[in-house]
């Protein structure tokens, strides 16, 4: 099986600022990957550069085997705020990816109209963002993201501003939505339940300048219902550790 | 939500909001006509407000064949000023450095005091419509500028990456998301540009004119009459009020969504 996106001893500088050390990372097809690392590491960073955000940075990355360069556009961006438009309604919003890969308005609104349902969100096709709850714009965000089918999908930090129980259910409703569809997924968080209860694997970084500490792999079976099942406690016990105490991170 | 019977509430609301308005205006005009007539003030000196009224509805003939050119100067000055600043903006977007040759020039533009420049162009142009229109635009255009500058950059960053990762062209983020993100800013603008568009109307006027408010009070002024002053200041204030009136319509219409996000912020 070909890796999907491959990262290879990435780095990046702003003037003197060092931002990523070495991120060296892979993700298979069909696999749900994390990165969990504290606030100011670089997390974003490194999304800026899969979407072409940023430009110029050291190391290799590979989309499906071929240097991610010459791919066209294989990501689904969803940035770290919702970045809803607020002068769109919500339907306009779910349908803005269709619309800019040259689908005529109607068409991208005849696609994502059907998937309103699943998404919680029916019945707000022509209100504006600023008339739904925080749990339903990110629930539109994704949307937005999702419909725009591509090969993999770059979630920042999708539920960070949401309330805890507003998180928790929008948590459960995405493992539900992965099981279904097998998308496949980068997720930044700096929840380490979040992490632990979505994901195949996990990799945590360090602070700034980032480098992978460890790589952590999730062996829990799907479907995931339990937040909090002993198996679960212990793995992030574990995370916690690294992230709290970095200094023996040798032990990977 | 929907109530069954809401006009009695949004009458309610709508004199909630202009009601300490009329208060305040009401109570200015109200001592104003108290003084004049305990004071016995000379009426060639200070017109009580009731008869600066009585010469408004006696004079309405006169007044309203100078109101007709002086709304035209400031429509179609403003038009011009308003076409001119949307291309200027969109060029300077698109080629940032136009922005550091261009404003020092506009910026002195706006530093020209209108009592001298107001002259020198009727003394150009004569006394049509084509010098009034240039002093409209000329003290509209600057604001409606940089409102328009000023709006593209706030476009949320977030926003502008979503774009870009999504394959938008440079041009494509600019109709989706800049233009979109200035529209607070042009309406913030129009409310103050209209405001001075009257005034320099009617400065235009004051420096020549066949017909305008302005002519007609250099007139009121060249024969003692406050009152008639007064009277044609009383329109031209109502027109700026309606102007104004009219540009927070318009954006309530162009930008619905703009209200839903106020009743959000506490
Ligand atoms: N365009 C830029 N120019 C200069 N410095 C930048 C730029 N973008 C990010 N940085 C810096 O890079 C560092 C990492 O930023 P980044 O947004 O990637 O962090 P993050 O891990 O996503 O943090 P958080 O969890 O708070 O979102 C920060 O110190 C930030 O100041
Ligand atoms: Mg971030």
């Amino acid at each position: 099986m070909s890796r999907r996106l491959e990262l290879r001893q990435v780095s990046k500088r702003f003037g003197d600022i060092d931002v990523l050390a070495d991120i060296t990372l892979h993700i298979e097809p069909g696999e749900f990957v994390s990165i969990l690392g504290p606030s100011g590491a670089g997390k974003s960073t490194i999304f800026s550069l899969l979407t072409g955000g940023l430009e110029g940075h050291g190391g290799d990355v590979d989309f499906d085997g071929r240097p991610l360069a010459d791919t066209r556009r294989p990501f689904a961006f969803m940035p770290q705020h919702d970045a809803l438009m607020p002068w769109r309604t919500v339907i306009g919003n779910t349908a803005l990816g269709l619309e800019v890969q040259g689908m005529s308005r109607k068409a991208a609104r005849d696609k994502v109209a059907p998937l309103f349902g699943e998404f919680g969100l029916a019945g707000f096709e022509q209100k504006y963002p600023a008339q739904l709850s925080g749990g339903m714009r990110q629930r539109a965000a994704l949307l937005r993201t999702v419909v725009q089918d591509r090969a993999m999908l770059l979630l920042d930090e999708p539920f960070g501003a949401l309330d805890a129980l507003t998180r928790t259910g929008m948590q459960r409703w995405l493992q539900t939505m992965w099981e279904r569809h097998r998308w496949t997924v980068l997720l930044i968080t700096h929840d380490v339940r979040e992490a632990v209860f979505l994901s195949d694997r996990i990799y945590v970084l360090s602070g700034r300048p980032a480098r992978v500490l460890r790589e952590i792999a999730i062996p829990l079976p799907h479907p995931r219902k339990d937040l909090a099942s002993p198996e679960a406690s212990a793995i992030e016990a574990d995370i916690l550790d690294t992230l709290l105490d970095p200094q023996p991170a040798q032990r990977t | 939500m929907s109530q069954p019977f809401s006009a009695a509430p949004r009458i309610a609301t709508l004199f909630a909001k202009i009601g300490p308005a009329l208060l305040s205006v009401g109570t200015l005009v109200l001592a104003w006509e108290l003084y004049a007539r305990i004071s016995r003030i000379s009426p060639t000196t200070l017109p009580a407000p009731s008869r600066v009224l009585a010469q408004a509805i006696q004079q309405r003939q006169a007044l309203f064949d100078n109101t007709v050119p002086t709304i035209s100067a400031t429509l179609a000055g403003f038009a011009c000023s308003l076409a001119v600043a949307f291309i200027l903006s969109v060029l300077i977007d698109f080629f940032k450095p136009l922005r550091r040759a261009l404003f020092p020039v506009f910026i002195i533009s706006q530093t020209l005091p209108l009592v001298a420049i107001a002259p020198l162009v009727v003394l150009w142009f004569g006394f049509g419509l084509t010098p009034k229109i240039m002093l409209v635009a000329l003290v509209t255009f600057f604001p409606m500028l940089v409102a328009l500058v000023q709006g593209y950059e706030s476009i949320d960053r977030d926003i502008s990456a979503l774009l870009s990762s999504m394959g938008a062209s440079r041009m494509r983020i600019f109709l989706l998301a800049r233009l979109p993100s200035s529209l607070p800013y042009f309406f913030a603008g129009l409310r103050i540009s209209i405001t001075y568009a009257v005034v320099g109307a009617i400065f235009a006027e004051y420096a020549g004119a066949a017909k305008g408010l302005g002519i007609y009070m250099l007139n009121a002024k060249n024969n003692f009459r406050p009152d008639l002053m007064l009277a044609a200041v009383l329109v031209s204030a109502l027109l700026t009020l309606a102007l104004f009136a009219a540009t927070v319509l318009i954006q309530r219409a162009a930008a619905p969504w703009e209200r839903l996000e106020g009743a959000r912020k506490p």
